[in-house]
């Protein structure tokens, strides 16, 4: 509001998106999941690079959708039609010459239910690089030793890393999975309500893991906890009915919302 | 997104509806009582009246609990509700001007004081005139302050800020005026001295009314406008969208 910028002495307020670099654009996507049904309305968004961004709205609204476009989650959906572009780094994920399988490596995805192969922690971690054709124990020491230390795992698990994973708690599951992710390297982690089936404690360590890998990882999370969103993002993008109502800084949306439709949502009121 | 009266009442959680217009009530209420203390604590100043002076010190404490409830109260909405938007702007509307409300008592209660002084040191016509003047200015913007609060309405507000202008001239020209008084008559200087401080207390009181105006244009229109010149808030009010 005022002209002084205190950010020198204050640290940084909010960022302005235009400011940013982006990692991923979309515009002008529609998607069909059949002919009569339209689950997102002419979207457009940059999602920036290396921050994290929220998708909220009510069930229903398209966030979960959207967010499966990004990495062509949604091409499994029988008579899914998507138009429009969707562009990661520049590039359209959905040309012809992408290969998808590597294209989810490098936007990987966490499910709200931890899904951890019934293998041992460290099998977990090391499968994408197997599946890669790495098999040498020094390179898959060091990845699994680096994956789950960056999902702040490594302390709680370093002395039991070859019993079966399915034996950890719910939390520990979600951040192996997560540390299962990056061992990859992606450049995007998707996560879609990452610790709505956690307890308090658990989804506050993956929001604290989630403010850490921004540091390396552009982050896009679906939630259903508006205060979560509050918590761990930068930027907000608030959808309602497969449209992208309003997309701004997180401290905008939760302090002074441009729009009424995100002003009756956020404060809990029937619109 | 401008907030509006209504707005805090069509929550889904009826009780938190209850909540919000609760505290904005007590606030209000609390507001009452300032405005009564200024009138009695003026009053008393300008007719010499110990009695009521008395009175207005007597209520202090009174704020004090009422100021020191309303926060409780607050603080239970920002920690079970987890305000945002136009209801954490109101939470923290309140909060700002109820601390503003607290210390235009201690203002009141300081002039009431200068009233038992003034009173017991006799008949005293120096600075009544600008005082009755400035007492005038003072009691409509605090009442037009709340006003504005109470009915959301910004451009009110606004008219607030622009009267503080006028006061705070008023009070430095009879601050010269009386300065020079006493360098000519310094057997005046204690009681012109009394006078000047009720004076200063109704400058003061000018002051906070304004930055109750200022709670409700952040409370209304999310821009917060304190320190800032009054041509810019203009310009950014005008540039808002209703």
């Amino acid at each position: 509001m005022r002209k002084v910028d205190v950010s020198s002495v204050l640290g940084s307020s909010a960022e302005d998106v235009s400011d940013l670099e982006s990692c991923i654009d979309v515009s002008k996507l529609n998607l069909y999941y059949s002919k009569d049904k339209q689950a997102l309305i002419d979207i457009d968004l940059k999602i920036p690079k290396q921050r994290v961004t929220a998708f909220i709205g009510p069930s229903g609204c398209g966030k979960s959708s959207l967010l499966r476009c990004l990495n062509r989650m949604n091409d499994l959906v029988d008579d899914c039609v998507i138009e429009g572009l969707i562009a990661l780094d520049g590039e359209d994920i959905y040309s012809k010459h992408i290969d998808v399988a590597d294209l989810r490596r490098r936007v990987g995805m966490v499910f709200q239910k931890p899904n951890p192969f019934p293998k041992s922690i460290y099998e977990n971690v090391a499968y994408g690089l197997r599946i890669q054709g790495i098999n040498s124990k020094r390179v898959l020491d060091e990845v699994v030793e680096k994956s789950l230390r960056a999902a702040a795992l490594w302390d709680e698990v370093k002395d039991r890393l070859h019993d079966s994973a399915l034996g950890m708690s719910g939390g520990q599951q979600q951040r192996l999975v997560i540390a299962r992710t990056i061992a990859v390297e992606p450049e995007v982690l998707l996560l879609d309500e990452p610790a709505s089936a956690l307890d308090p404690i658990s989804t506050l360590k993956i929001e604290e893991l989630i403010n850490e890998l921004k540091r390396d990882y552009t982050i896009v999370i679906v939630t259903h906890n508006m205060q979560q969103a509050a918590r761990v993002s930068d930027f907000t993008a608030f959808m309602y009915m497969g449209n992208m109502v309003e997309f701004d800084a997180t401290d905008n949306i939760f302090t002074n919302p441009a729009k009424k439709q995100t002003e009756d949502y956020i404060t809990g009121r029937y619109g | 997104m401008n907030s509006n009266i209504e707005g805090h009442s069509h929550h889904i959680s009826k009780q938190f509806n209850a909540e919000l217009e609760d505290v904005k009530n007590h606030m209000l209420e609390m507001g009452g009582v300032i405005e009564r203390q200024v009138a009695d604590a003026m009053k008393s100043l300008l007719d010499g009246d110990s009695g009521l002076a008395a009175h207005v010190l007597s209520v202090e404490d009174t704020i004090d609990a009422m100021e020191v409830n309303i926060d409780e109260e607050c603080s239970l909405i920002l920690a079970r509700r987890h305000p945002a938007a136009s209801d954490l702007r109101l939470v923290l509307a309140i909060i700002k001007t109820v601390r503003d409300l607290e210390r235009v008592g201690d203002e009141s209660a300081k002039i009431a004081r200068m009233a038992i002084k003034l009173s017991e040191e006799g008949e005293f016509s120096q600075g009544l005139v600008e005082f009755r003047h400035l007492a005038d200015s003072v009691t409509k913007m605090a009442s037009a302050a709340l006003d504005a609060f109470a009915r959301y309405d910004a451009e009110a507000a606004l008219e607030v800020v622009r009267d503080d202008v006028a006061v705070d001239k008023v009070y430095s020209s009879v601050m010269r005026s009386l300065i020079t008084y006493m360098m000519e008559d310094p057997r005046s200087i204690s009681r012109v001295l009394n006078m000047l401080w009720a004076l200063r207390a109704l400058e003061r009181i000018g002051d906070h009314a304004k930055n109750v105006a200022e709670h409700v244009i952040y409370l209304v229109k999310g821009m917060d406008v304190r320190h800032e010149k009054l041509a810019v808030v203009e310009d950014q009010l005008d540039e808002q969208v209703d």
